[in-house]
């Protein structure tokens, strides 16, 4: 509970985003590789989208659709060729302050030499908060992920899905603005993974925090999110941003079976296998097709 | 207990097997330079005193350890610069190619020639070179294959420089220093016997070689024992070390064996 109150009194304290309920702008990105041998390669031709604080937001794209160059690009971890990526009203140049990350690969994202609670406590010690505090705030971050039991315990020796939990606590107990996910799910089973679903969502909704969730599974996708944005192909635009209608209470069983959950599901999916076809939206499909 | 006695015979019965065939194969051995076990084993209380420990022993050690620290010191510091910054990669890996193929013993009279024969510091800086390639070559190695998702995590999580390197490159790249600093340690022990083959008047292999020349053969023998345990033991040092400081490695490779 007091990490929302804390959450708060961040945004309140924040005075760089005073004017808008925007978390997250995307202005016009555009994002070219240029390596030698492979000159002029573009991933990103143009995408603007906003998230607006304390939503849930899904991006979803065929397989090769740019997914992972942009949320590189909004976490600050590569620069954009054009537009712009703002968060709290302050353009990204870097890895902006209040984002945390978790990335697909955790087992490859916690330290191996630190313990869970080391893991969870080396951000907070570089915010230079002292040790008591960190410590309070490990607590309540492993508690929230149920795994209050494993933190003197080293990442390796808990399973997946446990791991990918330590590294969701460590995002929560940064106490981002933004949290951004990259395919989290990705490598646990589907039991694990459903599991992690609903925590994810019930953090979502009790911390406040906005999250930018990125995923390649359509039931994903339109489970977790308020909105999907999805993309196109490569070059990639904004496919179509969709309102997920569904009521905010969600689980596994009755929204999975809810009728408007299979149109939306239905949507996104011929969506996708559309811009797998290469199709792209409104008048720019013929011309690209032609390209 | 049992498991025990397995394990203690696993360790020493092979040693067993070899100081048995050499005790029966030179028992009867009348070859000045061969001579019985037995009377090796006999001259060597009265060969390896406290003063010649004290004496031979110690300085030699001693001298290890300095070369073998500083090589650790430099190899680390300067690997890990190296490892960072392509551009000092790009700089320096011809140079250090063609060093690393030098044979260290090679150096041993070049060295000589600055540093003096007799002293410590042709000693040590003769170690210390040998060492340092090994331990170098590696740390570059670990600080590049780094994993890159716990590069862009210390990213994302803004750490600092300093808690970078600290909290993320080098435990990453420790196992391989510890790989390089393995390797470094018995060619130290190498140089330590080589070094000393020139011109030094005290020390392990000064020692040796002047019972060879003196043709104190089976004191010499004893000498060679010593040079042989003193290896082992500094092995297994190093395994504790090793074992302490990467726990969670060995930890983790067993668990991904398993899986």
């Amino acid at each position: 509970m007091s990490i929302t109150t804390m959450l708060s009194g961040r945004g309140a304290q924040a005075p760089a985003a005073p004017k808008t309920d925007v978390a997250l702008d995307l202005r016009n990105v555009q994002k070219t590789y240029d390596t030698p041998g492979r000159p002029h390669v573009e991933a990103i031709r143009n995408l603007d989208f906003q998230v607006r604080r304390g939503e849930l937001v899904c991006v979803v794209g065929p397989s090769g659709a740019g997914k992972t160059t942009l949320l590189r690009s909004i976490a600050g971890l590569l620069d954009v060729t054009a537009g712009e990526v703002v968060l709290d009203g302050t353009t990204v140049t870097g890895p902006p302050e209040g984002m945390a990350v978790v990335f697909q690969e955790y087992g490859r994202s916690l330290f191996p030499w630190m313990t869970v609670r080391q893991n969870i406590e080396l951000p907070l010690k570089e915010k230079g908060i002292p040790k008591a505090e960190r410590r309070e705030k490990v607590d309540r971050a492993l508690e929230e992920v149920s795994l209050s039991e494993a933190a003197e315990q080293h990442p390796w020796q808990l399973s997946g899905g446990m791991q990918q939990r330590v590294a969701i606590a460590r995002a929560i107990a940064f106490e981002p603005t933004v949290l951004l996910m990259d395919e989290p799910f990705a490598a646990v089973d589907a039991q694990t993974r459903a599991e992690l679903e609903d925590l994810v969502r019930s953090l979502w909704k009790h911390l406040g925090v906005t999250v930018l969730f990125v995923t390649h599974d359509i039931d994903e996708a339109v489970y977790l999110g308020e909105r999907v944005i999805v993309l196109s192909n490569r070059p990639t635009v904004l496919m179509e941003d969709v309102k997920v209608d569904l009521p905010p209470e969600r689980d596994q069983l009755t929204t999975r079976s809810d009728p408007r959950f299979g149109e939306l599901r239905g949507h996104v999916y011929e969506l996708i296998q559309r811009a797998k076809r290469g199709e792209r939206p409104d008048e720019t499909a013929a011309v690209d097709k032609g390209v | 207990m049992i498991r025990f006695l397995k394990a203690t015979g696993y360790v020493l019965g092979l040693p067993v097997i070899l100081l048995t065939a050499w005790w029966f194969g030179s028992a009867n051995s009348t070859s000045p330079f061969w001579p019985p076990l037995s009377t090796i084993i006999e001259t060597f209380p009265s060969t390896w005193t406290w003063d010649r420990i004290v004496g031979d022993v110690f300085p030699s050690l001693a001298r290890l350890g300095i070369g073998f620290g500083l090589a650790v010191v430099v190899g680390i510091v300067l690997g890990t610069a190296i490892g960072l910054s392509p551009t000092l990669r790009a700089l320096s890996e011809p140079v250090l190619e063609f060093f690393r193929a030098v044979p260290p013993p090679v150096l041993v009279p070049i060295i000589a020639l600055f540093a003096g024969y007799t002293g410590w510091l042709g000693k040590i800086v003769t170690i210390a070179l040998g060492c340092l390639w090994p331990i170098l070559l590696n740390t570059v190695e670990g600080v590049r294959g780094l994993e890159p998702v716990l590069g862009d995590t210390a990213k994302s999580y803004h750490l600092s420089p300093w808690r970078r390197l600290v909290f993320v490159v080098l435990p990453g790249a420790s196992p391989r220093i510890f790989t390089g600093a393995r390797q470094s340690l018995s060619i130290g022990v190498i140089l330590m016997v080589i070094s000393e083959l020139f011109g030094a008047n005290r020390g392990l292999g000064a020692a040796i070689v002047q019972f060879q020349r003196s043709f104190a053969i089976p004191q010499m023998w004893t000498g060679v024992i010593v040079l042989g345990l003193i290896g082992v033991l500094l092995a297994t040092l190093f395994k504790v070390v090793e074992n302490r400081m990467l726990a969670w490695y060995v930890g983790q490779r067993q668990i991904e064996r398993g899986a």
